[in-house]
């Protein structure tokens, strides 16, 4: 056999064991993209089946429903927000501009939408505080390299998986029943689930800081507290002011749902407004929230890349 | 280690300027930081009015609530003033049509003795007097004289009213006693009536009478086999409605899947032309990552608002709501993915002349596809999460459902066995996602390291 031969046959054998391998390959991935397109297909059925109006009976009336968005004159947006008189209002609520004022003092007023934006954003930073107190706690006592004993630290990492896990409406409702419904409840169950969820991605910081400081304290006989307190939280502050500013973010949006389930501030009067049909009080408020939406993301991330710097900013977007 | 003397701390101060002589506002940054946040903080004591809230607040109600989740009461009450003395339960009593608890006992002299916890917590009476016994004191009721009147000193744990006599008992209940009636409140550990509800046939029998109900017996109803009557049973229990929970639960479910699925498919080619190192036209790539943006930011909820106008109530409005937030959430993540890969692989193909789109998928789709998988999975984790908030306002779902049974302030036991499914559904989603993140993305890395494992 010359060695010509001898290298076809060798190219043969690796094609057809290449060949083998990526058909085997391909048909495992038809068979899932398969499953997946069955499963969506049944989903899909399932969902329209359960749902109040079907898909395709309502698919022609999606843009009528935009359509009472588009206000009539678009200036009662503006009026709404500030809460000046309409000239179209005719006695129904859709118009009742006027009624929402906050009188700070004499005839000097905050529309009413104003204040309840920021008590939407004040529950979120109140919330977002509970759980940075009680997170960062948490999160060294359940961080592996740095646990004062390791039964606490699966203890408290199964707590806050717990906390994270509750669904938050759950906790608002039983509050709701205690401090009666409205922001507190909502404070407590964003607070709570801010606990869980803050504690996972700090302590998963802290078991990537560099441990030689702490061996250095550890040398000179310093304890547990002042260990953390000396070693590790100088390392990682920065990355838990970074996650807290991310989740004072997320807070927001959540606590725009818990009013909407009754827990005050923004959510209800969007809820109420969009179930009945105001297009411009609609469109005024989702103005307002987009508005502070955008404000708090451009502050939080101005402040973050100033904490972490620009080079970590960007590895860690 | 000697101590220092003070010019050796003048050197170390001297040569570490940096460390010791900081400029004022770093070393009173963190100060002015904890200032502000305790100002802060007493700004929204006073914007919440947090002390008059908490004034007003019921902090009592907690242990009440937590232990109605694991717990049901019965509450038999007996009319005096009736010629006979005769328990009577309230409709849709967790015993049924014929409750005869053997913890009511009329006694051979026609007195009546409840037994809350066995004999050391119970009351006896009849007509004329009421005997509570409890924490091992026994207590005289006298009720002859027009109102209920205690013989001797009131234990603390029992509040006499002018015309009711409460005693507390704890965990396990009370008894009220007036002139005219006794009414106990008896409280056990566990769900009453879980499986089988008092109308059902099966309401009342032992695990093995039902087993062989099933099995063997004669037909309970006529036309129907008994384990398809046991079945449905089950299913349409009217307390605690398995088959309404359960379905409300797929909906969640379905919700988050087919949300995330379709965002994911929907973004999965926007993102190639969202990505500034594949698409060619810088313009396009704005307008695609500020319409993502737009996709994000407005949030989940009003999505969700806007779709249950549209297609009213139900899973189809949640999962539109999620399909829409998860196109801008996995657009963004899929076009950052891509804007990171490495070109190498592109270039190679590129330079053996194949067309744009063999480009993408041989130079480009298989460095991302794990990162694309394993993002679409963390969206779908945590889309399970969250669909429980939007089916609160209405979007389908276990939220709803949670929210009103909430909302009535009675139903704490099937608020809590919604939570636990909820919990476990989370759980055991939570695991899929990880499994198949840890399955599904393996890198050319991994495949090297497993081959060379397997030698």
């Amino acid at each position: 056999m010359t060695s010509a031969t001898l290298h076809t046959n060798a190219t043969r054998v690796t094609a057809d064991a290449w060949r083998r391998q990526t058909s085997v390959r391909r048909l495992y991935t038809a068979l899932g993209v398969g499953l997946l397109f069955v499963a969506m297909c049944a989903t899909m059925w399932f969902a329209d089946e359960a749902n109040a109006g079907h898909f395709f009976d309502r698919l022609p009336h999606l843009l009528d429903f935009l359509s009472w968005l588009i206000p009539k004159d678009w200036n009662d947006v503006w009026r709404a927000l500030f809460d000046v008189a309409s000239p179209h209002d005719t006695g129904t609520q859709e118009f009742n501009f006027p009624l929402g004022r906050v009188y700070v003092r004499g005839g000097f007023y905050v529309p009413e939408y104003f204040e309840l934006m920021l008590t939407t954003v004040n529950v979120a930073l109140v919330s977002t505080f509970i759980g940075f107190v009680f997170a960062v706690p948490f999160s060294f006592i359940s961080a592996r390299n740095l646990t004062p004993s390791p039964a606490l630290r699966l203890i408290v990492k199964r707590f806050m998986e717990l906390l994270r896990a509750f669904p938050e409406i759950v906790i608002a409702g039983l509050f709701a029943a205690i401090v009666s419904i409205g922001p507190v409840a909502a404070i407590i169950a964003i607070g709570l689930h801010s606990i869980g969820a803050l504690g996972k991605l700090f302590y998963e910081i802290n078991e990537n800081i560099d441990m030689r400081a702490e061996e250095g304290l550890r040398a000179v006989g310093a304890n547990w507290f002042e260990r953390v307190r000396f070693a590790a939280l100088p390392q990682v502050l920065p990355n838990f002011m970074s996650y807290t500013l991310l989740r004072i973010e997320i807070n927001v949006r959540i606590s725009t749902i818990m009013g909407a389930v009754g827990g005050g501030g923004i959510g209800e009067e969007l809820k109420l407004s969009i179930s009945r049909g105001f297009g411009a009080k609609t469109l005024a408020l989702v103005l307002l929230l987009f508005t502070t939406i955008f404000l708090v993301d451009q502050f939080s991330a101005w402040l973050r890349r100033k904490l972490v710097g620009e080079q970590a900013f960007l590895m860690s977007a | 280690m000697a101590a220092m003397t003070a010019n050796e701390i003048n050197a170390i101060e001297e040569r570490f300027p940096q460390v010791f002589r900081r400029p004022l506002h770093k070393r009173f940054g963190p100060l002015l930081l904890v200032a502000g946040t305790i100002l802060y903080l007493a700004y929204a004591l006073w914007f919440f009015s947090l002390p008059q809230v908490l004034r007003e607040s019921h902090w009592e109600r907690l242990p009440l609530f937590l232990a109605q989740w694991v717990s049901y009461d019965l509450q038999p009450e007996f009319r005096l003033d009736q010629p006979e003395i005769t328990p009577k339960y309230p409709r849709f009593s967790a015993l049924g049509e014929n409750p005869n608890p053997d913890w009511v006992l009329k006694n051979p002299d026609g007195t009546f003795t409840v037994l809350i916890d066995g004999p050391a917590k119970s009351v006896t009476f009849d007509k004329t007097r009421a005997t509570i016994v409890a924490n091992g004191q026994t207590v005289q009721v006298s009720l002859t004289g027009g109102k209920p009147v205690i013989a001797g000193p009131v234990p603390n744990w029992i509040t006499a009213h002018d015309d009711e006599v409460v005693a507390r008992m704890g965990f396990v209940g009370e008894v009220r006693v007036t002139v005219d009636r006794v009414k106990v409140r008896k409280r056990f550990l566990g769900w009453a009536n879980f499986v089988f509800d008092t109308r059902s046939p099966f309401f009342g029998k032992s695990p093995s009478e039902v087993v062989s109900l099933i099995l063997s017996g004669p037909e309970l109803k006529p036309g129907t086999s008994n384990l398809a009557l046991a079945a449905d049973n089950i299913w349409n229990n009217a307390q605690w409605q398995h088959g309404d929970v359960w379905t409300k639960l797929l909906q969640t479910i379905v919700m988050a899947f087919l949300g995330t699925l379709l965002g994911g498919i929907v973004a999965f080619p926007l993102a190639f032309f969202a990505a500034r190192n594949i698409t060619p036209s810088g313009l396009l790539s704005q307008v695609l990552k500020r319409f993502f943006d737009f996709m994000r930011s407005v949030d989940m909820l009003i999505w969700a608002l806007f779709f249950t106008r549209a297609f009213g109530p139900g899973p189809l409005a949640g999962s539109a709501a999620i399909f829409f937030t998860e196109i801008g959430t996995l657009g963004k993540t899929y076009s950052e993915a891509l804007e990171n890969i490495d070109d190498k692989p592109r270039e190679g193909v590129q330079s053996t002349g194949a067309n744009g789109l063999l480009v993408q998928r041989y130079g480009v789709l298989p460095e991302v596809v794990p990162v694309f998988i394993s993002q679409t999975l963390y969206q779908w984790e945590s889309n399970t999460r969250g669909a429980t908030i939007i089916g609160a306002v209405g979007a389908g779902g276990i939220g709803l459902k949670l929210w009103e049974a909430m909302r009535t302030n009675s139903n704490w036991a099937n608020v809590f066995y919604m939570v636990l499914l909820t919990l476990v559904v989370v759980f055991v989603f939570d695991n899929i996602s990880n499994f198949l993140r840890r399955r599904l993305s393996r890198t050319i890395h991994d495949y090297n390291r497993l081959q060379a494992e397997q030698g």
